[in-house]
């Protein structure tokens, strides 16, 4: 059962994708750097270029950090759920595999935040 | 064994069921803070009625306390004439 | 001349029996199951309600005469404290946006507990537990006017207490204490009984009373001092049956030990969660500080809390399991808390601010294994950019966790330096969650958290704008339209301290209060 009730108890999920008006959600985490207390959620199309959110979209939430000008994204490395994982900056979110409600993290090694604490 | 406690506004009302708890329970430990006191006792406390009377010179009922609780921890044993906070373990 | 016999007094037993066990029937035309329609379905099987005890035993004529002695105390003191422009003796203004939070995100819950309780109150079959509930009621419903109507005096002189009703069912982290309560409102009746009669108002209700309230006198705010006190003097009653009803339980039949069990595991760490809230109030917002989060947790919940269970262990109850985790988030938590509202400085109904040296110096003292390493250089940076103009104001949206509803700002246990993420699939979808516990409670009752009304999703869904905004016009500022359905005043209610109404307000009369210019 998935719930105690009373009575048969079924509702839809509240964040179903079909109510983000054509977007997916997609958390990023920058590993490291907590100066940004929590992961992020944007709403993006699933048509959305991989490389246009880490281009367009990633300076304006990460770039008030000093270490963000400095990151070499050849060097980055991903990870989706937890997984080690490589986009391909220049598919869509959907053809990297990118569904409603991902998460993805990446790590930019040789950058440890402020005075390395991970902040 | 575990303490109980009991926590009470500091104020004119109490001063004498502090008293009183400090004279019945002399294991228990009165720990001041700001506007309020706790009191600790190793086991067990009880609030006796009459010594808090012979200390205000008034008859006193015993759910009186609860003007001035705070707070407290442990079993309670509540009669006319006592109030006993304990733990069983 | 009438004489004046004194008539023989019944004892407190008796006069608590009479009221309990004589006033109450059986019914005989309708079957006890339609009376107490919810008293079953969540499997708690109680065989003789006549076993209830109540160590009490107030009846309804003392419950007033006390109750109306408390008030008059309260109100003697809320009106000394306006008479004499008591707001301007506290340590300083910031301390004014503790009292912020707890209208905006406590008093509302408050008004929860009085619903919740009259709600369980008519639907235990049991007289005694009834008649408790009953007085529980009506405690949190005077806890809820009385909060209000000594934080009243605040608003009358400054920002952010405007609307709290209106926020408390919108704002994003207003959502956390909101939910919670939504959670165990709409489970059964037992359930209610173990998530806020005991787990919330027996095991970590004094972490939010005793050191805010004391806290508050500390900081010479004799109105809240005085209305925590006396909500304060109601909750030993109201613990007391948390314990009892846990007890009651467990005693009537061996099948309630796993479901309490998992109850009382749900519940210290849903509370847990929500109690962020006040470690970051006792670490950040207090000006003048009484004693550390970790301390208090160290007193209530370690040293009180472990008694407890202790006490317990003959029922085969176990200290809930979370607490390992806790215990290492204790050094952690206050300041991932306060940061986060530093981040999201501009969504909030109060201001943020970074402490002084002298204040990073107490929170060094206090969290020698953490602060210094992970904190400081956090805190240093921020305060010296905004030093230089350039304050930090996260305006990207967090990822929330699913069913405590807070951004993902918790560490994984044992190391503050990786956010703690988990993630589970159900039917569709992909649900994300803080910690372990808060997974395992989503999986256990998916159906009821895949409802969750999470503020940034929603926010994304359209949902959190005035009626009739277009988000695709030119120009669409989404932040303004959100602090705008929030009720929010940018610039006013929000942002740093430094700068603030509320500051320059509290600097101006206070000069005026203590000189003769």
């Amino acid at each position: 059962m998935a719930v105690t009730a009373l009575k048969d108890y079924q509702f839809e999920p509240a964040d179903r994708v079909e109510n983000f008006h054509g977007n997916q959600l997609l958390y990023i985490g920058w590993e490291d750097h907590l100066l940004f207390c929590a992961p992020f959620a944007f709403p993006f199309p699933p048509a959305m270029r991989f490389g246009d959110v880490v281009e367009q979209v990633l300076p304006a939430a990460f770039g008030y950090h000093p270490d963000f000008a400095k990151i070499d994204w050849a060097t980055a490395q991903w990870f989706k759920s937890g997984q080690p994982w490589t986009p391909d900056f220049d598919k869509s979110l959907a053809d990297n595999g990118l569904g409603h409600k991902d998460v993805i993290r990446f790590r930019t090694p040789g950058l440890t935040g402020i005075k390395g604490s991970c902040t | 064994m575990s303490n109980v406690f009991l926590a009470l506004q500091a104020n004119e009302e109490t001063r004498a069921i502090i008293e009183a708890i400090t004279e019945d329970n002399p294991h228990a430990v009165v720990h001041p803070s700001p506007a309020m006191v706790k009191i600790d006792a190793e086991g067990s406390l009880t609030v006796r009625r009459e010594t808090i009377e012979a200390l205000i010179g008034r008859s006193f009922d015993l759910q009186e306390l609860h003007i001035n609780l705070i707070s407290l921890s442990g079993h309670i044993d509540e009669t006319d004439d006592e109030l006993t906070l304990h733990w069983n373990a | 001349m009438d004489m004046n016999v004194p008539k023989k007094k019944l004892s407190l037993k008796e006069k608590y029996s009479h009221m309990t066990r004589g006033l109450d029937w059986e019914p005989s035309y309708q079957s006890k199951d339609d009376v107490y329609p919810y008293a079953k379905y969540e499997g708690i099987k109680i065989h003789d309600w006549d076993k209830w005890e109540d160590p009490f035993r107030l009846t309804m004529d003392a419950y007033w005469k006390y109750q109306a002695e408390k008030e008059r105390k309260l109100y003697a003191i809320i009106d000394a404290y306006a008479q004499n422009n008591g707001h301007l003796s506290v340590t300083d203004a910031r301390y004014i946006n503790t009292v912020k939070l707890f209208l905006t995100g406590v008093s509302p819950l408050e008004y929860m507990a009085h619903r919740g309780f009259a709600h369980v109150g008519r639907q235990l079959p049991g007289a005694g537990p009834r008649v408790a509930c009953l007085m529980q009621s009506i405690d949190e419903i005077r806890h809820a006017q009385t909060q209000v109507h000594s934080l009243s005096n605040y608003n009358k002189y400054y920002n952010g207490l405007h609307d709290f009703r209106h926020m408390h069912d919108r704002v994003w982290y207003l959502s956390v204490p909101k939910s919670f309560f939504d959670d165990a409102i709409t489970a059964g009746p037992f359930e209610f009984m173990v998530a806020i009669g005991f787990s919330f108002e027996y095991v970590l209700t004094n972490l939010l009373f005793v050191p805010f309230v004391s806290g508050a006198a500390y900081n010479g705010d004799m109105g809240a001092m005085t209305f925590g006190f006396s909500a304060q003097s109601d909750e030993a009653r109201h613990m007391t049956l948390g314990l009892e009803v846990i007890k009651f339980m467990l005693e009537q039949d061996p099948d309630n030990l796993p479901i309490v069990q998992r109850w009382i595991d749900k519940w210290a760490w849903r509370g847990t969660r929500v109690l962020t809230l006040v470690a970051m109030m006792m670490d950040y917002m207090l000006p003048k500080r009484i004693m550390s989060w970790k301390e208090a947790w160290e007193v209530y919940f370690e040293e009180n809390g472990g008694a407890l269970f202790k006490d317990l262990a003959r029922y085969g109850i176990t200290m809930p399991k979370c607490i390992e985790d806790i215990t290492k988030e204790k050094e952690h938590l206050s300041h991932q808390a306060w940061a986060t509202f530093y981040n999201y400085g501009a969504a909030a109904a109060f201001h943020t601010w970074t402490p002084d040296e002298d204040e990073m110096n107490w929170l060094s003292e206090k969290y020698p294994d953490s602060f210094d390493k992970y904190y400081r250089p956090r805190l240093e940076y921020w305060r010296d950019e905004a030093a230089k103009g350039n304050r930090f104001y996260n305006k990207t949206l967090p990822m929330l966790c699913q069913v405590c509803q807070i951004p993902m700002l918790f560490t994984e246990p044992g190391d503050p330096t990786k956010i703690c993420y988990r993630e589970a699939q159900y039917k569709d979808d992909k649900y994300h969650f803080c910690s372990d516990h808060c997974k395992e409670i989503f999986e256990h009752e998916p159906e009821k958290y895949i409802q969750s009304w999470l503020p940034v999703h929603q926010i994304y869904q359209g949902n959190c704008f005035p009626e009739g905004t277009d988000p695709t016009a030119e120009g669409f500022d989404p932040l303004a339209a959100v602090l705008a359905y929030y009720h929010m005043n940018f610039g006013r209610d929000n942002l740093d301290f430094e700068g603030s109404e509320d500051q320059k307000n509290f600097d101006a009369w206070r000069g005026v209060a203590t000189s003769n210019d």
